[in-house]
């Protein structure tokens, strides 16, 4: 019983951590229709920055700062690498975002040389709490909840601002909402902005978890976000979060599996997964059944 | 009748280029011993860039001729190295590679079974050796091809960026799969296979002494079999029909293309060949592991496809042996650092101040002619930046010519690396359709005739 609910934790953990990167992918894709590889990237790269600054700036200074710096990180990626593509086929887009999360990569491993990097202990989030006899982190608990103040917020910020209005319009439709007045690149800007926030507090999250970021640390929990995010129907934020919550507690079930060699099955188990719901249904849990045009 | 004449004399021209490239391989190996070692740097270029260039070009036939973006190639490599590996290690010496399993549960190896027929020294051992390596590399393009089979099922019937995530969780699924501890006695779990022949194997020895370096002839030899089957495919019936299809599913289905059966062809048919790259590739790094096998590779080969031009065979080719170079050999220098004297920072000094500038006009010209041609309006913004960035960077060199410092700055081990990736980026925003665009080099040469013809 305790081995279950302490799976049933770290699984709701990870999921909320996977939910805020899937979050990313979900809104990019239903607005640019494009697989921003780039975006576990962003996540590394958001774990590195609080590495280096809360070496030697005090937390409360760090960790803004990260929030603001992965933002414009993001902001930049969009102007740089994707906007002169816009009138592009998709394929060179995505190139592009591959080309990113490559250089990406290979910056963290010239900065880094290459070494894992140890990552702070957070105050209160790393300490840990008896629940049900097991030892927790605290950030197993807040997780969930967090999760759940930012998509409510997201929500908010979508179904009842302006900006959210012309979000929704430019997802719906490119260049009608271009011709109703939308400014689609300021629309197109901002959904990076929010991505790349939620990259940043998912990375703070995500990697309280473990010891230590590798240059390649972005690359799984990106694409497994990414599966969320089509698990749940991609462009849906609700089915989003849902699909990660999912994959985050199924992979930690997995992992717990009594046979040899499950901890080896765990990537294999999500990808798995993927194909399945591709496979079956292709629109994911929530996603608009979308009809192509001759 | 003109067509066919034509044909006939790229067929002609094509066999011509490929006997004398085969004939230079060899010959710069053994030729020159004292300027070019086998050990030269140069050999590895050529042997990676010829496995690379068949992955390269079995990516482009379906990515660029077929239009299915697959990002599956990793996988297909991983099952044809493994397959290479576990059909040619030696018997004698399986106990030391598997022994964390207590040997392996496949007691023979490909090259002995003909040796048996052969014999297994002298003339016979070669036969049997050749032998052996020829049936492995086919069986493992067999063996990837009836994966690709499967795959296919069911995700050939997804679009575009679906299919590309698709087979991509596919290739990460098998790598899982391959180091699972259960199949230890076949694949040897986590741990890498060796002790196969690799491509030195094919080096003729007389008394312990090389006599005839073949270790970079024998890749080459494979690449370009493999890449003439793959354009003869694409100059045929099916090509055509892979091309149609590419061009619009809708309308080829109405001109009567089966779909679903030439999307499968020509996936199994790309996967074939990439398994054939996977043996070779193992063969290149004499040892076969999964952990190798990641997406970041096929990333590295869709680059290498980006960079040459979607389409284009030749260009692939091109691409691939430039991207090995450079990431080999030509930027090594950027991995170390270099210590100047007085003079050479002076030469360094002013060679970067006039890159510097000399980028910064060339750049500031384009945008000028670009706004002058859309009447865009934010091009102050972006001179401003160009004006901005040049200045800062020329302030930089001052401040260095000025500072005592000797060593060149940012220089140390990866810089290649970014630097590597920050040419990529500017090839895959600028230029968009790579170095050949969807032309061949023929092409180029059939303009000129062709103008000359006009005069």
């Amino acid at each position: 019983m305790e081995f279950a609910i302490s799976i049933l934790l770290s699984g709701i953990s990870v999921g909320g951590q996977y939910a805020l990167i899937a979050i990313g992918y979900t809104l990019v894709y239903g607005i640019l229709r494009l697989i921003n590889f780039a975006h576990g990237g962003v996540f590394m790269v958001a774990g590195l920055m609080l590495i280096y600054l809360s070496a030697s700036l005090p937390l409360y200074v760090a960790l803004p700062l990260v929030l603001v710096l992965t933002v414009v990180l993001g902001f930049l990626i969009e102007r740089v690498a994707y906007k002169p593509l816009r009138t592009a086929p998709r394929m060179s887009v995505m190139i592009s975002a591959i080309g990113v999360s490559y250089l990406l990569q290979n910056t963290a491993t010239y900065v880094t040389g290459g070494q894992p990097m140890n990552y702070p202990t957070l105050p209160f989030l790393s300490e840990s709490i008896p629940i049900a006899g097991t030892l927790t982190k605290w950030v197993t608990i807040i997780t969930p909840f967090l999760v759940l103040v930012l998509v409510v917020a997201l929500t908010q910020l979508i179904n009842h601002t302006k900006t959210g209005m012309a979000m929704r319009a430019v997802a719906k439709d490119f260049e009608t909402s271009q011709l109703m007045g939308i400014k689609i690149n300021n629309v197109i800007s901002m959904t990076f902005i929010v991505g790349s926030f939620l990259a940043a507090v998912g990375s703070m999250l995500y990697f309280t978890n473990y010891p230590y970021i590798t240059p390649t640390a972005g690359a799984m929990p990106g694409l497994k976000a990414f599966v969320a995010a089509v698990f749940g129907g991609i462009g849906s934020i609700p089915g989003a979060v849902i699909g990660a919550f999912l994959i985050g507690i199924c992979e930690n079930i997995v992992k717990a599996l009594p046979f040899d060699g499950a901890t080896t099955f765990v990537d294999a188990f999500t990808f798995a997964l993927l194909i399945i719901i591709l496979a079956v249904k292709p629109t994911g849990l929530f996603g608009e059944k979308a009809t192509d045009k001759v | 009748m003109m067509q066919e004449k034509r044909s006939k004399k790229g067929a002609l021209a094509g066999l011509l280029i490929a006997a004398v490239l085969l004939v230079l391989v060899v010959v710069l190996e053994n030729a020159f011993p004292k300027v070019l070692p086998p050990t030269h740097i140069l050999f590895t270029v050529l042997k990676k860039g010829a496995v690379y260039s068949l992955a390269a070009v079995s990516l482009n036939l379906l990515n660029g001729f077929t239009g299915l973006f697959s990002l599956g190639q990793a996988g297909f490599m991983l099952l044809g190295a493994y397959t290479y590996a576990i059909l040619t290690v030696p018997t004698g010496v399986r106990d030391t590679v598997y022994y964390l399993y207590g040997g392996s549960a496949i007691k023979f190896s490909l090259q002995e079974v003909f040796g048996a027929v052969f014999g297994s020294s002298g003339v016979g051992g070669a036969v049997s050796l050749v032998l052996g390596v020829l049936l492995a590399l086919i069986l493992a393009g067999c063996v990837a091809a009836f994966f690709a089979w499967l795959i296919g099922l069911p995700v050939l019937r997804l679009k575009s960026d679906y299919l590309a995530i698709a087979t991509l969780g596919f290739a990460e699924i098998l790598r899982a799969i391959f180091q699972w501890q259960a199949l230890g006695p076949i694949t040897n779990g986590a741990n890498m296979i060796k002790s196969f022949p690799t491509f030195s194997a094919f080096n003729i020895k007389s008394g312990g002494k090389v006599v005839l370096y073949l270790s970079t002839f024998v890749p080459f030899l494979v690449a370009i079999l493999c890449i003439a089957i793959i354009i003869l495919l694409i100059n045929s019936s099916y090509g055509r029909a892979f091309k149609a299809i590419r061009e619009d599913e809708i309308a080829a289905e109405a001109m009567g293309i089966n779909l679903a059966r030439h999307k499968m062809l020509s996936f199994c048919i790309s996967a074939f060949f990439a398994g054939v790259a996977g043996a070779l590739f193992a063969m290149f790094a004499n040892n076969a592991q999964a952990m190798v096998y990641t997406s970041a590779m096929t990333y590295e080969i869709l680059l290498i496809v980006v960079i040459g031009g979607i389409g284009s065979i030749t260009g692939s080719v091109i691409a691939t042996f430039l991207y090995v170079a450079c990431s080999e050999w030509w930027l090594r220098f950027l991995d170390n650092g270099v210590t100047l004297n007085s003079q050479s920072k002076m030469a360094f000094n002013l060679g970067f101040a006039l890159v510097v500038v000399l980028l910064a006009a060339l750049i500031l010209m384009y945008q000028r002619r670009k706004a002058r041609r859309t009447e865009s309006q934010n091009r102050s913004f972006a001179s401003v930046a160009v004006i901005l960035a040049a200045s800062a960077l020329l302030l930089w060199d001052i401040w260095f010519a000025i500072s005592p410092q000797m060593q060149l700055p940012l220089l140390r081990n990866g810089f290649r690396m970014v630097v590597f990736s920050i040419v990529i980026m500017i090839v895959v925003l600028f230029f968009r359709r790579g170095l050949m665009g969807d032309r061949e080099l023929t092409d180029l040469f059939k303009r000129q005739n062709k103008k000359e013809a006009v005069k």
